[in-house]
């Protein structure tokens, strides 16, 4: 119910294009990674996905963001169903122990039926540039190597709400879905982040 | 309830659901004897424009039928969305942010409000003085001065086209006519029946006559046939439309005239916008028709000027 309405909202400001362009929706597990520029990113491309799908895709966030508040932490847990993963290091902790952490967060989140939302770039961008990939997606990828991976590309999102705003512009946005890659047996991490970041950029120019 | 005393009105609405019969019946005829595919491209398209023309004329007389108030919301809405297609494709840049946001929550209502309330004094001088001054000022104080005057004039622009151009064809309600009252809702009807008349008569003449391309580099499907015919049927379409309207049948057709240029014109001004954007249509929200803007791009042009026209002639 609650998911239902935040999802026609989030489509109402959000107005979207959507194209499947290189795939069409599916019961497959993936692991959608879009480019990053608005904090409206996952919940409009979670709201464009068809209500069946939606259920099974959970959003991967940043805890410190999600966790603030009794709304957005019930709106993570109950409405999303989110993984919320701890990106600033906490006093103590070293940042790899900190992404081992995150990548079992997501296989566990996974499982055997579910699929994913991540931003890989990890921090939200000016919109203008694709930043580099973190490692996190090919160590996901290493452990899950049957899962495809969707190139999503979120155009016009951070024109609706810019960094520090609070209140979003409705103007127009599009939602482009490129074709699925899988991690090769040989390939190696540079080599398949900058594949897996080339192909969200591609849809950039094909948009 | 002014659809139920008045006469005029009543006679327009039953002559336009008249005219979407018989375009309905034609195009269902057209795509049983359509034979390749382009032939059936053409008339898929064609059936597609009829049948979003029974939605637009439904919504059109629900709204009548309200009353003005009916008439104005619409018209509020119809600004927002196709302020929305404009914006979407203009460079914006984040600090403007705030100056779109009083665009769209503040200027926008504040226009039909005033247009609801028959407030001409202030409805008229609203966007192309006072919103046009603020609008500076504040992407000035956003701090960021690249692309200064391309940004606000094309802010300015939107509002202009979308908002206090548009808004003039609600206006026509408030509007008194010497010896003849507040005739508004025929006015609007009339306005509203040959500009988009004259649009699907251009694109009828433009499909069986049309040669010679009027203006290749803006709007290349625009013949100089599809035009003269087009313009020529829509002066003809409203002068015989006189008899619901407060003119003589030579006035009515000249204002048809009037009204079928300026919507011309408006068409012709919006595709040198989207040619410049690299986009066909504004928008994806109506099938077979685009965006909000595609469809209102000729009114843009033609309600201010056939509003100033009939005031400083006809105006009491």
């Amino acid at each position: 119910m609650i998911d239902s309405i935040l999802a026609t909202a989030a489509q109402i400001v959000a107005g979207s294009t959507v194209r499947w362009a290189g795939c069409a929706p599916s019961e497959e597990q993936r692991i959608y990674i879009a480019n990053h520029s608005s904090h409206l990113d996952f919940i409009v491309l979670w709201s464009y996905l068809p209500p069946w799908l939606r259920r099974r895709t959970r959003p991967v966030a940043a805890r410190d963001y999600w966790a603030r508040d009794v709304i957005r932490r019930y709106l993570a847990a109950r409405v999303f169903n989110a993984v919320l993963i701890d990106r600033a290091a906490s006093p103590g902790t070293p940042a790899g122990q900190l992404g081992r952490q995150a990548v079992d967060q997501m296989i566990e989140a996974l499982g055997d039926q579910h699929s994913l939302i991540l931003f890989p770039e990890g921090t939200r961008g000016s919109g203008d540039e694709v930043a580099p990939f973190r490692s996190g997606l090919f160590h996901l990828c290493r452990a899950k190597p049957q899962v495809a991976v969707v190139p999503v590309y979120l155009e016009n999102l951070n024109r609706i709400l810019p960094k520090g705003h609070l209140l979003p512009v409705p103007i127009l946005s599009r939602i482009t879905f490129g074709t699925p890659l899988r991690l090769q047996p040989d390939e190696t991490k540079d080599a398949f982040l900058q594949r897996a970041r080339e192909s969200v950029r591609a849809l950039k120019a094909a948009a | 309830m002014i659809l139920l005393h008045d006469v005029a009105l009543q006679r327009l609405f039953g002559g336009l659901v008249v005219l979407l019969i018989v375009a309905t019946v034609a195009g269902r005829l057209i795509a049983r004897r359509a034979r390749d595919e382009r032939a059936l491209t053409t008339v898929r398209n064609l059936n597609a424009r009829i049948n979003a023309w029974w939605v637009m004329c439904v919504i059109f007389a629900i709204s009548v039928v309200i009353g003005p108030i009916g008439a104005v919301v619409l018209f509020a809405l119809i600004s927002f969305l196709a302020l929305r297609e404009f914006i979407t494709l203009i460079p914006t840049r984040p600090a403007d942010h705030r100056a779109l946001l009083w665009s769209f929550f503040l200027i926008t209502p504040l226009q039909y409000l005033l247009v609801g309330i028959h407030w001409y004094g202030l409805f008229s001088i609203l966007i192309p003085v006072y919103a046009f001054l603020f609008l500076a000022l504040r992407i000035a104080m956003s701090g960021d001065t690249t692309h200064f005057l391309e940004r606000v004039s094309a802010i300015q622009w939107a509002l202009m086209i979308c908002v206090y151009s548009l808004s003039y064809a609600p206006a026509l309600l408030g509007l008194g006519i010497r010896g003849h009252g507040t005739p508004g809702p025929t006015l609007l009807l009339f306005l509203v029946i040959v500009v988009q008349g004259s649009d699907v008569l251009q694109y009828i003449f433009g499909k069986l006559f049309g040669r010679r391309k009027i203006a290749p580099h803006v709007s290349p499907n625009k013949t100089i046939e599809g035009f003269v015919g087009g313009v020529a049927a829509a002066t003809l379409l409203g002068a015989l439309l006189w008899w619901a309207t407060p003119f003589a049948i030579w006035q009515a057709g000249l204002q048809a005239l009037i009204i079928a240029l300026t919507g011309f014109v408006g068409g012709l001004v919006m595709s040198a916008i989207k040619r410049d954007r690299g986009v066909k249509d504004f928008g994806t929200i109506i099938a077979g028709h685009g965006g909000i803007l595609d469809r209102v791009d000729s009114l843009t042009f033609a309600a201010p000027i056939f509003f100033h026209v009939t005031r400083f002639f006809y105006g009491g």
